[in-house]
């Protein structure tokens, strides 16, 4: 045999053409992933001779005569390698998707190698967890904690599919083999705004291996928002599975389905379309102007382009200015980025034995997909399954359906399996992106720099389809003006439709946009008043006796659970303080530092819902179930931690399944924070319940009172007197007892959270690189239920944060084409950008989430950007305000004199 | 990624195989670019992995680089100490955005070939006054000045099927000082600005610049100039209008930025003659 993976001979040929990968997956070996599939993100990395290669750019007939070793064939006699063994360890992965590529990188380094990590991993890209777990496992350092009875809440215990993914075997979307399986591709309009008048499909259909061309005249003309919300009404029906007006390059104009995924792109190139090209508008001041092309008329917009306008004041802003000694107003504006999960968008729908359809997917709101692709297809609710295995990377980009329902619209008129899996460049130009928003911030401010007024204008680029534009414009209006105590505040806001790529939900979800406008403009107004920073901000920040308000007076479900935003400050102001951190660099460079602070309610505003069941398992185990997805964030570990928490068990004990229409109760999505505050509200209703029914069902039993009944990690406990769960259950069941339960939560009252970011820079005043001196960042979470994994989203939504403000740049021609759609070219941190932050956490307990927690992967970003750019500004005197601060956009404006 | 257009992959063992170039047919080398994008006009690959030429040999005469040679080979490199130009092989390595697992696989002359304006190994063999070796389809191999190979942003004056197969750098130009400047707008990123100067023994500056323009620029003085007389020259040789625009820095801030090293450069090598 010529060809051998993981020391088994394969069979097959490779195609001419063939990489490496697809061709190491086509023989069932998926622990190698696509991130890219352009030799930028080292997820494929597999070692070819005992030299590490990135799989997806070798050809793969050079593998021939030679050993290929992937994720999957580095245990030795069943023992983990030991980088393996120190991913582990360290916990060196979130959603855990670059994990394989990492692992095979790191574990082929040597001594010399390893002393340059910058340089030896820039490769391999990772965009859960900042890095610093991954230098961890490098250097051998352990991060977990052991499971203990009745100790799991509060403690680091590691990722319980930990195992799965070190070793490749973790399924993902894709990681499956499908017999008999269809391939889907689409046909993107190169065409920010046209309308399609014809496509002749002959020659597409004459290529062998094409079975099927979708057009916009083949699907239920029924308009929808890809946008996933318990509440449907929040986005605008506006946009049909495909359509004859194409409103953006990269819109979808027509599906190919195939026998091979070759065919059915040769299909797409062949597919003739006649385009009736339109004037497009791509700004959203212009869009709103009279006589701006118009995208929309379909009955949910406000006022010609502008789908919704939101306002609100409270007090009287302009009595508030008059009082004020100083008044500072200025625009700032927010770019547009991309999520860039490195697993792709992708679903494979099937017809089961069973009758039923199924689809397989990446997302973050199964349940929502369900009823959106029931309502489609008019499918009778039960015979649809929707549900997620491991899940690549979300970040908000998977609050939306863009693959399901082509899939399934295919598997249900041709009766087989269909896949499709995006690529890297369909992740830029195809899914959606952080609304661009440009805010003008108007501050009023007493001698002393009490505020007298606050006031807000934002202009928010929603693109060519509204889902999530009037969330998100309400949330840049909301939480981040609730921060500031101020009797007079006015904000108001338009969502704007143009011909750009849809905007989406994204980590932060506009409350980011607009904390970094007014961030900075409160630093722009202590500059005004002689104060810092950190002065500026406690005479004005919302203190645990102010009522939690925006520009709205209506009754809000808003409160403290809990308050640690002083503290936060305080171990901010510390930490910059105490000497840590790099030196400036010799030379021309100007350093400086700032604060920025952020605000999040636990929750979204709209109705939100989750639910969990748990059943005790005759080994005296557990079974839990919950609907919310797990895509790197970790709230499947900390629904078993705050189970086995409160049932007394150890956390391996409760055996979890979740995001499975099928298999476990609804649950809205995971997105806005929910995972812990609605999710797991829901897993610890449940777990109490349970553990009430076990040591009640005990105490009947003998004829003792309950309250002397205790669970403990397999036994029910009444002073000496121990009955094992084992026993317990079957004695139960035999007398027709059922030890389980089902609850729901329902996310009211909502909690609020506090985040703030400290940055040390350098910044060069010639050629405007910046350097990150010292980066300290305090959250108030509540109680971290696991300690290590706060930490670790923190971090990541920290360096997804600098990621924002100093590499991240999507590019477009005159002609609204995206020119950077490669990883290549749109830089998401890498490790040699990523400074290592210093996570520090307020002490408080929350009242209001569960085991006294608060949301905690999202709000950490908001602080981030501002903080960049008021150290920006004290370093060298002038305000950057329109993101990114990359070298280009920002050397002219420096000093060159020192 | 799969190349879903390709129907053949031809190995040859001799370049007398590969009788004819019809359209269609690309060279593989290390195949890191080919196989990064889609190649739709690609229907048959040439691989160049069997044909067995020597990767790096140094000699009296300087060094001969194969085009085949593996960019880690270049960055390894380590020259005789007489050779005080040799650190420019791991720094023009080092200065390209692809890992090392994409440099042990890349070859220098699909780098050169690329013709791209961050493509470093145009910067190192202009830089080092090399000769570059071309195998034309038909006819006689013929031998030009690598200053003169990049045209323009990825074009080349290789005929079609026209191979490059060899890199000759000089002793001479290897036995002068260096001093070297790069701009990215990301840590160890892609360049956006990447200059060269080399003095010999007479005292001269020859200053290439690549990345902040579509080709490399090369400016010769015959004796280290003053900051004007560089600042002259670069205005001579690059219009206003000349500089790349690409998403990896935009045309003002190259052009900011090429004065600004050209003159660091300058500096440098002037401290270094004076102490000398």
């Amino acid at each position: 045999m010529s060809y051998t993976i993981d020391s088994k001979a394969v069979s097959q040929e490779p195609r001419p053409g063939q990489c490496l990968r697809t061709f190491i997956r086509d023989a069932g070996v998926f622990g190698v992933k696509k991130g890219c599939d352009q030799g930028d993100c080292g997820a494929c990395t597999v070692w070819l001779d005992g030299v590490p290669v990135h799989s997806c750019l070798m050809p793969a007939h050079r593998a021939k005569d030679k050993q290929v070793t992937t994720v999957q064939g580095l245990e030795h006699d069943g023992h983990l390698h030991p980088v393996q063994q120190a991913f582990c360890d360290a916990q060196a992965f979130q959603c855990g998707f670059c994990a394989a590529g990492m692992i095979m990188t790191v574990a082929a380094l040597d001594e010399e190698q390893r002393a340059d990590l910058p340089r030896n991993l820039k490769g391999n890209l990772c965009r859960c967890t900042g890095y610093r777990a991954i230098e961890d496992a490098v250097h051998g350092i352990r991060s977990t904690d052991d499971d203990i009875a009745g100790a799991a809440c509060g403690a680091s215990l590691p990722n319980p599919f930990t195992q799965g993914i070190v070793t490749g075997h973790a399924r993902y979307t894709m990681d499956v083999a499908v017999e008999n399986l269809l391939h889907l591709k689409v046909l993107r309009s190169p065409h920010a705004h046209a309308r399609i008048v014809s496509i002749d499909q002959s020659k597409a259909r004459a290529i062998p291996g094409v079975v099927e061309v979708f057009t916009w005249e083949d699907v239920p003309r029924k308009l929808f928002s890809s946008a996933t919300h318990e509440d449907h009404l929040v986005d605008p029906d506006d946009m049909y599975v495909l359509d004859n007006v194409a409103r953006f390059v990269g819109q979808r104009v027509a599906a190919v389905v195939a026998e091979t995924e070759a065919a059915a792109e040769a299909g797409c190139r062949a597919l003739q379309v006649e385009y009736e090209i339109l004037p497009a508008v791509f700004d959203p001041v212009e869009a709103m102007q009279d006589g701006a092309p118009i995208l929309h008329s379909k009955g949910n917009e406000a006022k010609g382009n502008i789908f919704v306008t939101i306002k609100g004041e409270v007090g009287n802003v302009e009595s508030g200015f008059a009082e004020a000694a100083v008044v500072h107003e200025k625009t700032y504006s927010t770019s547009r980025v991309q999520h860039a999960h490195l697993e792709t968008h992708g679903s494979i729908a099937w017809r089961g034995e069973d009758g039923r359809l199924h689809v397989r997917t990446s997302t973050q709101a199964p349940f929502i997909a369900h009823q959106k692709l029931c309502y489609l297809f008019g499918i009778f609710p039960h015979d649809l399954h929707v549900f997620t295995e491991r899940v690549g990377g979300g970040f908000g980009g998977k609050q939306e359906m863009v693959s399901e329902d082509l899939c399934l619209m295919a598997t249900m008129k041709l009766g087989r399996p269909v896949k499709w899996e995006f690529t890297r460049e369909e992740q830029f130009i195809g899914a959606t992106t952080r609304h661009q928003m440009t805010t003008k911030v108007k501050l009023g401010a007493k001698a002393d720099g009490t505020l007298t007024a606050l006031e807000v204008h934002v202009v928010s680029n929603t693109g060519a389809y509204g889902g999530h534009g009037s969330e998100t414009l309400a949330a840049s209006l909301g939480s981040p003006l609730s921060a500031y105590r101020c009797k007079n505040k006015k904000a108001d806001g338009h969502a704007v439709y143009t011909n750009m790529i849809p905007g989406g939900g994204f980590r932060g979800y506009g409350a980011s946009q607009s904390t970094f406008a007014i961030e900075c403009a409160m630093d722009d107004l202590a500059e005004k008043l002689g104060m810092d920073g950190f002065a500026i901000r406690r005479k004005n920040m919302i203190g645990p006796d102010d009522v939690i308000e925006s520009v709205w007076s209506d009754p809000s479900d808003v409160s403290f659970g809990s308050y640690g935003l002083d503290e936060c400050l305080d171990l901010v102001e510390a930490a910059l303080a105490n000497g840590e951190g790099l030196p400036a660099p010799e030379g021309n460079w100007a350093e400086g530092t700032g604060i920025a602070l952020s605000v999040l309610e636990s929750g979204p505003p709209t109705e939100h819902r989750s639910g969990g069941e748990m059943r005790l398992l005759p080994d005296g185990s557990y079974h839990l179930a919950v609907g919310s997805t797990e895509m790197g964030n970790g709230s499947i570990n900390s629904h078993r931690q705050i189970a086995a928490s409160i049932l007394g068990t150890r956390g391996n004990n409760v055996d979890i399944i979740n995001a499975d229409t099928d298999l476990t109760p609804y649950d809205t999505g995971t997105f806005a924070s929910t995972g812990t505050v609605v999710a797991g509200q829901a897993v610890a209703l449940t777990a109490k319940a349970l553990h009430d029914n076990i040591v009640s069902y005990a105490a009947r039993i003998t004829d003792t009172p309950v309250e002397d009944w205790s669970l403990v990690d397999d036994a029910v406990m009444n002073g000496n007197r121990r009955i094992e769960l084992t026993e317990l259950y079957k004695i139960g069941t035999e007398a027709g007892h059922r030890f389980d339960a089902k609850r729901k939560a329902y996310l009211s009252p909502r909690t609020i959270a506090f985040n703030v970011q400290g940055v040390r820079l350098a910044v060069h005043r010639v050629t405007g690189e910046v350097r990150v001196l010292h980066s300290v960042h305090a959250a108030d979470i509540g109680r971290p239920i696991n300690p290590m994994q706060c930490r670790g989203q923190l971090e990541g939504a920290v360096a997804m944060g600098y990621g924002w403000a100093l590499t991240e740049h999507m590019v477009y021609d005159d002609h609204g084409k995206m020119l950077n759609p490669a990883l290549r070219n749109y830089h998401i941190p890498a490790f040699a950008d990523t400074p290592r932050t210093k996570i520090m956490f307020a002490d408080t307990h929350d009242t209001i989430g569960p085991l006294g927690a608060k949301a905690q992967g999202e709000c950490a970003i908001n602080a981030v950007a501002p903080a960049v750019s008021n150290a920006l500004a004290n370093a060298t005197g002038v305000r950057f305000a329109h993101l990114p601060f990359s070298p280009d956009r920002i050397f002219d404006q420096l000093s060159v004199t020192a | 990624m799969d190349l879903n257009t390709v129907r053949a992959v031809r190995t040859p063992a001799r370049l007398d195989e590969i009788a004819d170039w019809p359209s269609g047919h690309a060279w593989l080398a290390g195949g890191t670019w080919l196989m990064s994008e889609p190649q739709l006009a690609v229907d048959t690959l040439v691989d160049l992995h069997g044909l067995g030429w020597e990767d790096l040999a140094v000699s009296g005469e300087g060094v001969e680089i194969a085009a085949t040679c593996p960019i880690s080979k270049v960055a390894n490199f380590v020259g005789p100490a007489e050779w005080p130009a040799a650190p420019l092989f791991k720094a023009c390595a080092h200065s390209l955005l692809m890992s090392f697992k994409v440099a042990g696989v890349a070859t220098v002359g699909g780098n050169i070939c690329m013709s791209l304006p961050a493509g470093a190994m145009i910067s190192l063999t202009v830089a080092l006054e090399a000769t570059y070796t071309l195998w034309p389809r038909d006819g006689a191999p013929r031998t030009v000045y690598s200053g003169d190979f990049v045209t323009a942003n990825h074009a080349n004056i290789l005929a079609p099927g026209e191979l490059l197969r060899s890199i000759h750098i000089p002793a001479a130009a290897l036995s002068k000082r260096f001093a070297i400047r790069r701009a990215s707008l990301t840590h160890l990123g892609r360049s956006a600005a990447l200059l060269i100067g080399t003095s010999g023994p007479d005292r001269d500056l020859l200053l290439t610049i690549t990345a902040a323009t579509p080709r490399p620029i090369q400016l010769r003085f015959g004796a280290l100039p003053s900051a004007e007389e560089v600042r002259a020259a670069i205005d001579a040789a690059i219009p206003a209008d000349g500089y790349f625009d690409d998403v990896n820095g935009t045309p003002a801030y190259k052009r900011h930025v090429t004065y600004h090293f050209a003159e660091e450069i300058r500096a440098e090598l002037a401290a270094v003659e004076s102490k000398a």
